[in-house]
């Protein structure tokens, strides 16, 4: 995507949030200028703290799913054997909509950050194990063969073939979950927690009735999403060059 | 160099594929395995390469019982095998980098083994250098045999097996393949078994002629070719004769 095509694309929402906001004409529906005046305000009374800790419940949920899901992937797209037993469980497990278990995970698990990161997790997990797996499962054996004949054992084939092929997997899975991650991380920060964007969005909007600052709480989460969906982005054409050559 | 005893070879309850099946290559010589599809030409292939193991009998190279493959055999396949993630250098590397990653461990790697990632001397004998930088996805399928050969000679093999390496290229390309790999058996010296379909492949790159039937094979039918490497070989009455009694011995059964 061109640099100056997303710009002018911001710029037409910007109007159209300005055109909006003006038809409007009242206090629930701030200017975007009255909204970037209060997000500047806001990041030196609070708003950037919330900011981080929602930035570390998502990096700290992608990296437990990553190390966890990637191995658990590649061991299955290998043994036909272990994905036949495993299969089934995955495959009813992988569409439920992991939101439904926000109310589960925070009785059991209580207060603090911890239960944030398993809501997330477990939504990553599943997408990133599922995709890891297929990739690993559709190497073409002709591929393993040809390693496996220039001296490669176990170990080597997972070191030089199943691992670089499982990174583009693994991007893919993040891409397409990362918009529902943050999503459900707002579920899960509006109950028993008083840091996060989704607390604070709340508190301003339900509680303080300062309608600019939580529009800022909500540009604040619509830039987390999108600053980790470059970061995908970013890191896909740093790792995974050979998908960008024509 | 290859010594196959009493070979016998199968999938599931069927017919055996081989049955006391014997053959022997010398060190040095150039085979083609010529045979209709399901002969076992590339059964054959994968016992030699020590990734399939027989029912029963023996098969040794360089005079050692195959029980895995052995890193002095290098193979090469119909779909070249390449990482489509590394560059025609790092694909050609790859062979020495699991070297490197067990040491001379004598199982993935032979004793006397040095380590090295050097394959400079190999991409441009193979005309790679040009290409060294590109991914496997940029390049034509001559290329990535060419690649995939590097990769395997960089290995320095004594045994090198192809199994219908040059099927799915443009007839061009496979002649100037077909070529290179004579020059680089005689330069080399290495033994040289190439497992084709297709008879005219047989011809050219096979010294000697191992023609295979429908199973089960029991004994092996050889054809002499001692002039390959004569200049003009492809255009001669040799050539031609040779690939019409082929054709008739493989009509034959």
């Amino acid at each position: 995507m061109k640099r100056r095509n997303l710009l002018l694309a911001t710029l037409a929402l910007l109007v159209i949030w300005q055109l909006a906001a003006m038809l409007v004409n009242q206090p629930i529906l701030p200017t975007p200028i009255q909204v970037g005046a209060a997000f500047i305000k806001e990041l030196g009374k609070g708003l950037a703290g919330h900011f981080l800790a929602s930035l570390w419940r998502v990096i700290a949920s992608t990296l437990l799913s990553i190390l966890l899901a990637a191995p658990a992937g590649l061991a299955l797209g290998q043994s036909k054997r272990a994905n036949d037993f495993f299969a089934p469980l995955i495959y009813i497990l992988y569409p439920i909509p992991k939101v439904v278990f926000v109310p589960i995970v925070l009785l059991f698990l209580g207060i603090g950050d911890f239960p944030k990161i398993v809501i997330i997790f477990l939504i990553l997990f599943f997408q990133i194990l599922v995709l890891v797996r297929d990739q690993a499962a559709s190497l073409r054996p002709e591929l393993i063969r040809s390693v496996r004949s220039l001296g490669a054992g176990r170990m080597a084939l997972f070191r030089f073939v199943y691992l670089p092929a499982s990174i583009p997997g693994i991007l893919t899975a993040l891409r397409q979950s990362v918009g529902t991650a943050v999503a459900v991380l707002y579920i899960a920060e509006l109950f028993a927690t008083q840091k996060g964007l989704g607390y604070y969005i709340y508190l301003n909007g339900n509680t303080l009735f300062n309608y600019p600052a939580m529009y800022a709480g909500v540009v604040a989460m619509s830039l987390l999403g999108l600053g980790l969906y470059f970061a995908v982005d970013w890191l896909e054409r740093k790792l995974c060059p050979w998908l960008f050559v024509s | 160099m290859i010594e196959v005893e009493y070979l016998t070879f199968g999938y599931g309850h069927g017919a055996p594929v081989f049955q006391d099946f014997e053959w022997n290559a010398v060190r040095g010589e150039a085979w083609t395995v010529l045979g209709p599809s399901g002969c076992g030409k590339s059964t054959l292939l994968n016992i030699l390469a020590g990734l399939v193991q027989p029912t029963s009998g023996t098969v040794r190279v360089d005079g050692q019982n195959l029980a895995r493959p052995r890193p002095q055999t290098g193979l090469i396949i119909q779909d070249y095998g390449l990482l489509p993630w590394a560059t025609v250098r790092e694909n050609a590397r790859l062979g020495l980098r699991v070297r490197n990653y067990y040491g001379p461990d004598g199982v993935h790697a032979p004793q006397d083994y040095t380590r090295t990632v050097d394959v400079e001397p190999w991409l441009e004998r193979l005309g790679l250098l040009p290409f060294a930088a590109q991914f496997t996805g940029q390049l034509s399928g001559g290329q990535r045999q060419r690649t995939a050969i590097a990769r395997t000679l960089a290995l320095q093999p004594d045994l090198l097996l192809m199994d219908e390496p040059f099927s799915s290229l443009d007839a061009p390309t496979r002649e100037s393949l077909q070529r290179l790999v004579l020059e680089l058996w005689r330069e080399t010296g290495l033994t040289l078994v190439t497992v084709t379909h297709a008879i005219e492949e047989a011809a050219i790159l096979g010294q000697r002629i191992l023609l295979l039937n429908l199973p089960p094979n029991i004994r092996p039918l050889v054809i002499e070719n001692p002039n390959i490497l004569q200049p003009g070989y492809r255009e001669s009455d040799e050539y031609v004769t040779l690939c019409r009694s082929l054709r008739s011995l493989m009509e034959a059964a």
